[in-house]
């Protein structure tokens, strides 16, 4: 009896000195590849917060997404940190569930100017709160392969000096070499559509929500894609399909136009046997666009948000772990700083020793920031059906994006 | 004080006295009357919380309107709204439209093939049948995502091997001409989407169909063949006037079968399009609508709405069909 007491009194005692520290849990939802980032930013973390563990719940894209919808519908099970692709972040900072970042405690309008430019705007909403903070970025960029190029007797600067003349070097390289320029005709609508936007747009509506669908940009991005599919230059194939990756492995397809993080997945899986073969240029007609970008969010029924707050600097203040997720995960930085590294200097042997990175980098400061609206989803539907027409059934350009700014209309009143 | 109940237990059954010292509660508790509930309880839950309680949910987000990640608080209650735009959307019709078509095309050769081929199995193979059987049935048990993924790289234009083994038929003489001399472009052009769609459903449910014809068959007595061999009929003449119209009832069964999941058709579609409906929404079945409107343009009260109007055609063309059978079995 005696014997028990004092054994329980010495374990009391070491208890009082702190062996047994209450240890808090910090939940973070991620997606692949923010989970492996976060992952092994953990060390790092342990090290500044040794009594802080990480959480991560990781999910498939989609399944991780609508994990949170539902959790922001219900205010149940949600994570202290939630990270956010673009596609969602729209939706979700317009629900007004996620913590304004510029509010105290957080003050994040003093970070402002250390991210790059146009994502700080895409994670404002339109009641102007900051709903996020942004981790990640995806340049857009042309990704071609060099060898076709030049058994069409081209340079690169006949695919990148205008949008007609890269369609001309597409004709020359199907009857040079029989390969498709692109994957599918949709992709140059796509692009086409986000330059030469005026101040105060949005892609599809401007600030009033006026429907902007038959402004001349579209007009054009319609002719353009009709001239590829005409001309025979697309291989009518969806991105991310076993066609899409056949395409790239027997170089039937010489160029795509995706954020740079394509390039990554281009030398793991995609088409990993034709290594040196790629370049990287920028846009054709000087555009500039991006494909994606992640983002941190504090939702305001979470927990912990004090910590929350520590971890989501840590991962997007810090250079450091900017500079590895990008090494890592190929996850471009967001944070400018981290943009300044011997990393952007080293020739690339995947694209046969080009220095990629700078490409990347120099772009970076010259893409527009743009608009994101409630209804984007649906006018993307919209244009992409009616496009579909276009091309398929021979529909007259001006009474396709006519019906489409009805149809657009009439769903974005509700 | 109230009576005591062990008063009026079953006769066999009496508290011995000693246990009167625990009092009340253990008199009260009289496991012969509430094991029952007990032991059904299990399904009744699964079946508020999986079954019924969505059910209800859905009805009445129907009749909300706002988006959902602000909270369920947060939406405002619309009425009819919903259903009328539902009613009014070009794009709802498209997809009855498709769905209809994905339908009929795919379930009625499913049937149609499926007759002679179970008639064709129970008479031609005695050994072999179960093995015969179970090949036609391997694609019903088959995971739906596998098998679209598959045809997906089957019905590559380039790649595929259906367009090669077409290309190679095409160079026959007399039946080449017949068939397309250029790679169909399977998955992109919107004539041949629908198809596409219809053949990988009918080569998946036609086993299943096969396997409740023959069942059916087997229950037919064999006198009545022997019989009308007698009289003379030959065997296209027995399976006309004897064994089609003992199949009547599963053939009600099958088709009813087939026009709810028909009109359910989901799965197929979504892989072998990706998620999109394909070219101009071609192979988009009301179900992908439904869950498009509610995942990816955000509109759950819509969504909820057009699961209702669904669960209202599937209603109405199940009682046609009974309808259909039943006037037919009359006249017969």
């Amino acid at each position: 009896m005696n014997a028990i007491f004092r054994f329980l009194g010495a374990a009391a005692a070491l208890c009082a000195a702190g062996l047994c520290q209450a240890q808090t849990t910090l939940t973070v939802a991620a997606f692949p590849s923010v989970d492996k980032i976060v992952k092994s930013a953990i060390p790092a973390w342990k090290k500044l917060h040794p009594d802080v563990d990480i959480k991560v719940v990781a999910r498939e894209f989609a399944d991780h997404h609508n994990a949170m919808i539902t959790s922001l519908a219900t205010g149940t099970g949600l994570p202290d940190v939630m990270a956010v692709e673009l596609g969602f972040l729209g939706r979700f900072a317009e629900a007004r569930t996620l913590d304004d970042l510029n509010q105290p405690p957080y003050l994040a309008a003093q970070y402002h100017k250390r991210f790059v430019a146009f994502t700080i705007g895409q994670a404002t909403n339109q009641a102007g709160e900051l709903a996020a903070l942004p981790t990640d970025i995806g340049p857009g960029t042309l990704f071609y392969r060099d060898d076709i190029l030049k058994k069409a007797g081209l340079a690169e600067a006949d695919l990148t000096r205008s949008w007609e003349s890269y369609v001309e070097a597409g004709k020359k390289i199907k009857a040079a070499t029989g390969a498709y320029l692109l994957a599918n005709a949709t992709d140059i609508q796509r692009i086409v559509i986000r330059t030469g936007l005026k101040e105060g747009e949005g892609v599809f509506f401007d600030k009033n929500n006026k429907v902007l669908v038959e402004s001349p940009r579209f007009v054009r991005s319609f002719e353009m894609a009709r001239a590829v599919r005409e001309a025979k230059l697309d291989a009518k194939i969806g991105a991310w399909s076993n066609e899409w990756s056949e395409g790239f492995k027997r170089g039937t397809v010489a160029t795509q136009m995706m954020g740079a993080w394509l390039g990554g997945h281009l030398q793991n899986w995609l088409a990993p046997g034709t290594r040196g073969l790629w370049r990287a240029a920028n846009l054709p007609a000087g555009s500039y666009g991006s494909w994606g970008g992640t983002f941190y969010a504090i939702p305001k029924k979470g927990a912990n948000k004090a910590l929350a707050w520590e971890f989501i600097k840590f991962m997007t203040l810090n250079k450091d772990n900017q500079l590895a997720g990008f090494k890592a995960e190929d996850a471009f930085p967001a944070l400018i700083e981290a943009q300044n590294d011997a990393f952007y200097d080293e020739p690339v042997p995947f694209f046969g020793g080009q220095k990629v990175r700078l490409l990347w980098r120099d772009a970076v400061p010259r893409i527009p920031a743009l608009d994101v609206a409630k209804h984007d989803a649906v006018a993307e539907e919209v244009i992409s059906t009616e496009l579909d027409k276009v091309l398929d059934q021979n529909k007259d350009i001006a009474t396709a994006l006519a019906d489409a700014r009805a149809l657009i209309e009439r769903r974005s009143r509700r | 004080m109230t009576s005591l109940p062990h008063s009026h237990a079953a006769g066999a059954l009496r508290l011995p006295t000693t246990q009167r010292r625990w009092g009340r509660p253990w008199q009260t508790w009289q496991a012969w009357k509430w094991a029952p509930y007990v032991f059904i309880s299990p399904f009744f839950i699964l079946f508020l919380v999986f079954g019924l309680f969505p059910l209800l949910f859905s009805m009445w987000l129907s009749f909300q309107s706002g988006s959902i990640s602000a909270g369920l608080a947060s939406l405002e209650f619309v009425g009819w709204e919903n259903y009328a735009f539902a009613l009014g959307d070009e794009w709802l019709w498209k997809s009855l439209y498709n769905t209809l078509w994905l339908g009929l095309v795919s379930g009625a050769p499913q049937h149609l093939v499926a007759i002679p081929l179970a008639a064709f199995i129970h008479t031609g193979f005695t050994r072999w049948r179960n093995l015969v059987l179970g090949a036609y049935f391997l694609p019903y048990i088959t995971s739906t995502v596998a098998i679209a993924l598959i045809f997906t790289t089957l019905l590559s234009t380039d790649f595929g091997v259906i367009n090669q083994g077409l290309q190679q038929l095409a160079r026959i003489p007399v039946l080449g001409a017949w068939l397309p001399q250029e790679p169909l472009n399977w998955m992109g052009r919107a004539e041949t989407i629908k198809p596409a769609v219809a053949m990988v459903v009918f080569w998946r449910y036609v086993g299943f169909n096969t396997v409740l014809y023959l069942a059916a068959m087997q229950t037919i007595p064999k006198d009545l063949y022997e019989a009308a061999t007698m009289d003379g009929a030959t065997p296209l003449q027995q399976f006309r006037h004897i064994t089609l119209p003992l199949l009547r009832p599963m053939m009600v069964m099958g088709v009813t079968l087939s026009v709810i999941g028909g009109l359910q058709l989901f799965e197929e579609p979504f892989i072998l399009t990706g998620g999109r409906g394909g070219t101009n929404q071609s192979a988009m079945t009301t179900a992908m609508y439904m869950f498009r409107t509610a995942f990816e343009f955000n509109e759950w009260g819509t969504a909820s709405a057009i699961s209702w109007l669904l669960f209202l055609c599937i209603a109405l063309l199940t009682w046609l069909t009974g309808r259909a059978f039943a006037r037919g079995g009359m006249e017969s």
